[in-house]
């Protein structure tokens, strides 16, 4: 039997929770107040503006494709995008958007390269966003990250008692706020995509820490007398194996798509990256410890017992009837 | 077996079968399916997956129809017949001015002693109308409902003239829907020509034929001494040779004759000197009649062709003209000549469209996102197919097994709902590839743990799907929740990535719990093994 983690290990997480905390707010500080400083880099999609894709035939020197549209007006400040590293393909990003139906902005690229490079690139992709749609996606990108928040706060809260809602969302916060500065850091773009990967980032960081409560909660109502911390501390270390696991083959996957994915999925698999490992630390590191903020029993005893305990006691009920 | 055993393992068949069948024209290719599905006598589906347009090149468009412009329209028609009815009532009205905006009629008499009169002239004769002032100027406004209906008509009226010249621009299933209140979504699978088909769908077609007043000088006119029903048009000619362009100046009559809702077909034809293309038109039956009466009476005229506020050209009327026909000519390549009567056979737009949002993907780029997107599904799946061989030996083969049909449920679900896999559907696969896994390792350390403390196989498996369930169950529904929305508020590509991971958590309780306790219930039942391969 190949194991990870050996079993019937109990780790300490508990004493680790004032170095976690001082790494996580150290992270956060750093990536969010690049954010701030820098400001947040916006996709096209968000604040409107023109993004081509260009390939050419042969390497070409992004400074030859400056000079050659610095000229026009539409692309005198524009930012150019090298992908890859084959020195082939670009994106030229200008602020500019037009909402006539007659004249486009790869029109007037179209002759500016062609004065340079002749016949030798190809126009492989034109994104153009107004303005006003772009307000309209900024709009929606928030309404459904607000609405996640407030969905799985009533999952939570409906699932486990406050201190445990408290902890998960917690870790929640934590993770999209490393995942934001990460972001801001390694000069990713806000897209559609990278808001995607952050609510996909929620509810992974969510599911990842459940099955640790899930856990915590067991071993106590098992052993009322264990300590509140050697109760978290066993919860955790028992479901440690899965919790690395899963977070190994999801990493496999995104890693993958990170590296092969090509350019398209860069931002979004970064972005999904980010939050798994960080999904991950922070369900051990700082959502159970956060569980010993509050004073009392993790689990006050006599409590009514709720429909998942009944569903669990009916389970194990079936089970001896079974004959186990 | 038990019979419960047989009733899963004959539902997990049949989910194998259906959703197999759905698949297996994706995988095998639509030519092959058919040929497939002939042999069962053609009741095996045909369809493949749709592709999103970031996979398979094309346009996605998002037009915002300016319901405002339509509005106004519907304000000049009122001004100019409230300008006539002051008139017959002998009132002096300074300036009547409309605003599309806020659906506003200002009106300035001359007398304000007046005032009452006028009043009572639009509560008899604009009931669509409510009086906000009464003052110096009057404001009237066109009631809310009436708004709205307008709005809402121009907006479906857009839609049907855009659906109309996507249909007869020839591409392969374009989508023509409308979004949110005012916005029209159009995507063109595979369009070669972009621009073109921008400018096709843009084009408000407006067709006038108004009266040139020769009465008046045109540099009279630019002068600023134009009369109140007349107004300045331009032609714009374009010097073939030089490309230059010049616009000349025209002094027309606001009032057109005819107008393109009269409009019945258009087609190019060839004719002239040089055999140049231009475009014919043909008028219903009432228009073909005005057309006749007005050309009778106006003989020596000249009367300018008025495309979208441009005059393209101003042929001087010789005869009457019978039958409902006419031509429009100019420096018309065939391209624009054809485009110019598509655009005047599908109608004209009741208001002029802008570009919100325009995505062009060239069918290259589509291909390296389909290719790279691939390699990245077969490295990632590989690495955790291996470990989990790896790790959990045969059961880790069936937690394969399960995750293999979680995709083909996906790929099968897709293609029943018509759904569109976009390149972020493509990752959101992947990544529930990732997590189907999860449900199964959750699972079988479960199963370990029941083994360790001396539990028999039986009962070990029993337990750890028992215990592990609830969990799974938790940490689907709280995924579940973000996909959904993220499908709801998604666009496109988004709602792709929504729409596959929502589908592959759904199937996921199936495949990791349902499926694999079937094949541990055989197992245990028939060899009933001392120890597990887990």
């Amino acid at each position: 039997m190949v194991q990870i983690v050996k079993p019937g290990i109990l780790i300490d997480f508990v004493s680790k929770f004032k170095l976690a905390v001082s790494i996580s707010i150290i992270l956060i500080v750093v990536g969010i107040g690049h954010l701030i400083i820098k400001g947040p880099k916006l996709g096209i999609e968000f604040k409107g503006g023109t993004s081509i894709q260009v390939e050419f035939d042969k390497p070409i020197k992004v400074t030859q494709l400056r000079n050659a549209i610095k000229d026009s007006r539409i692309f005198s400040d524009s930012r150019i995008q090298n992908i890859g590293s084959s020195n082939k393909r670009f994106i030229i990003y200008t602020k500019v958007s037009t909402s006539s139906t007659t004249k486009s902005i790869e029109d007037t690229l179209k002759p500016l390269l062609k004065s340079k490079f002749g016949d030798t690139f190809k126009i492989l992709e034109v994104d153009m966003v107004g303005p006003k749609i772009g307000k309209e996606f900024r709009d929606k990108g928030i309404i459904a990250i607000v609405l996640s928040l407030i969905a799985i706060l009533i999952y939570i809260s409906l699932r486990f008692q406050y201190r445990f809602a408290f902890g998960a969302i917690l870790a929640l916060i934590h993770d999209v706020l490393i995942t934001v500065g990460f972001l801001s850091l390694f000069g990713y773009e806000f897209t559609l995509d990278v808001v995607a990967a952050i609510l996909t980032i929620v509810g992974y960081s969510v599911n990842d820490t459940i099955v640790i409560f899930d856990r915590i909660r067991e071993k106590v109502k098992s052993n009322r007398k264990l300590s509140n911390v050697e109760a978290i501390n066993q919860g955790i270390s028992e479901t440690l194996s899965r919790t690395v696991l899963t977070a190994g083959t999801t990493l496999f996957v995104v890693l993958a798509l990170f590296l092969f994915g090509g350019h398209a999925l860069k931002g979004m698999s970064f972005a999904l990256l980010v939050g798994i490992i960080s999904g991950t630390y922070s369900s051990i590191f700082i959502a159970s410890p956060v569980l010993l903020l509050f004073k009392g029993q993790l689990i006050p005893e006599k409590k009514e017992v709720d429909s998942t305990d009944r569903f669990k006691q009916q389970i194990e009920f079936d089970i001896k009837q079974r004959g186990g | 077996m038990k019979t419960s055993t047989w009733v899963k393992l004959i539902i997990v068949l049949l989910v194998v079968a259906i959703f197999g069948a759905y698949t297996l024209p994706t995988i095998v290719g639509k030519k092959n399916a058919k040929y497939v599905s002939e042999l069962f006598g053609g009741i095996l589906p045909t369809d493949t997956i749709n592709l999103g347009l970031d996979l398979k090149g094309g346009m996605h468009l998002v037009l915002g129809v300016e319901t405002d412009k339509a509005v106004f329209a519907v304000l000049s028609r009122a001004v100019n017949n409230l300008q006539q009815q002051l008139l017959n009532a002998k009132i002096a009205a300074d300036h009547v001015i409309p605003s599309g905006k806020d659906a506003t009629i200002k009106i300035y008499l001359v007398d304000p002693k007046d005032t009452d009169k006028a009043v009572n002239i639009i509560m008899d004769n604009f009931p669509n109308y409510k009086i906000i002032s009464q003052g110096q100027p009057i404001v009237i406004k066109l009631k809310e409902q009436i708004v709205a209906k307008i709005k809402k008509q121009a907006v479906e009226q857009a839609i049907n003239v855009i659906r109309n010249r996507v249909n007869q621009f020839g591409v392969t299933e374009p989508t023509v829907v409308k979004a949110g209140e005012d916005h029209i979504v159009v995507d063109l699978p595979g369009i070669k020509n972009a621009n073109r088909a921008v400018k096709l769908l843009g084009e408000t077609a407006r067709l006038e034929l108004h009266l040139v007043d020769d009465s008046v000088s045109v540099a009279d006119a630019l002068n600023g001494n134009l009369p109140p029903d007349d107004e300045i048009l331009y032609e714009i000619k374009r010097d073939p040779t030089t490309g230059e362009i010049t616009k000349v100046p025209f002094v027309v009559k606001k009032e057109p004759v005819i107008t393109g809702d009269m409009i019945t077909n258009a087609h190019v034809m060839f004719g002239g000197p040089l055999n140049q293309p231009y475009v014919a038109f043909e008028l219903n039956s009432e228009g073909a009649k005005i057309f006749a009466d007005f050309t009778a009476t106006h003989i020596g005229k000249r009367l300018a062709i008025v495309l979208d506020n441009v005059i393209y050209s101003a042929p001087v009327i010789q005869s009457r003209i019978g039958g409902g026909r006419g031509e429009i000519t100019g420096n018309f390549t065939l391209e624009e000549a054809h485009d110019l009567a598509l655009v005047l056979r599908s109608g004209s737009l009741p208001a002029p469209v802008k570009i919100l949002q325009k995505v062009t993907i060239g069918p290259s780029l589509g291909k390296i996102s389909i290719d790279k997107g691939k390699k990245a599904m077969i490295f990632g799946s590989l690495a955790v197919i291996l470990f989990m061989i790896f790790y959990y030996r045969l059961s880790g083969l069936l937690a394969d097994f399960a995750m293999a049909l979680n995709i083909v449920i996906i790929f099968g679900t897709m293609v029943m709902l018509h759904a569109t896999l976009t390149l972020p559907g493509l990752a959101g696969i992947a990544l529930t590839v990732g997590m189907a896994v999860d449900a199964n390792v959750l699972i079988y350390e479960r199963i370990r743990e029941e083994l360790l403390i001396g539990r028999s196989v039986h009962d070990a498996v029993n337990t750890g799907y028992a215990r592990a369930f609830i969990t799974i169950l938790d940490a689907n529904i709280t995924t579940l929740i973000v996909a959904l929305i993220l499908y709801q508020f998604g666009s496109g590509p988004v709602k792709g990535f929504g729409i596959t991971m929502a589908i592959g958590l759904l199937a996921n309780i199936f495949t990791a719990v349902t499926f694999t306790k079937t094949v541990f219930d055989i197992v245990l039942e028939k060899f009933r093994p001392q120890r597990l391969s887990i």
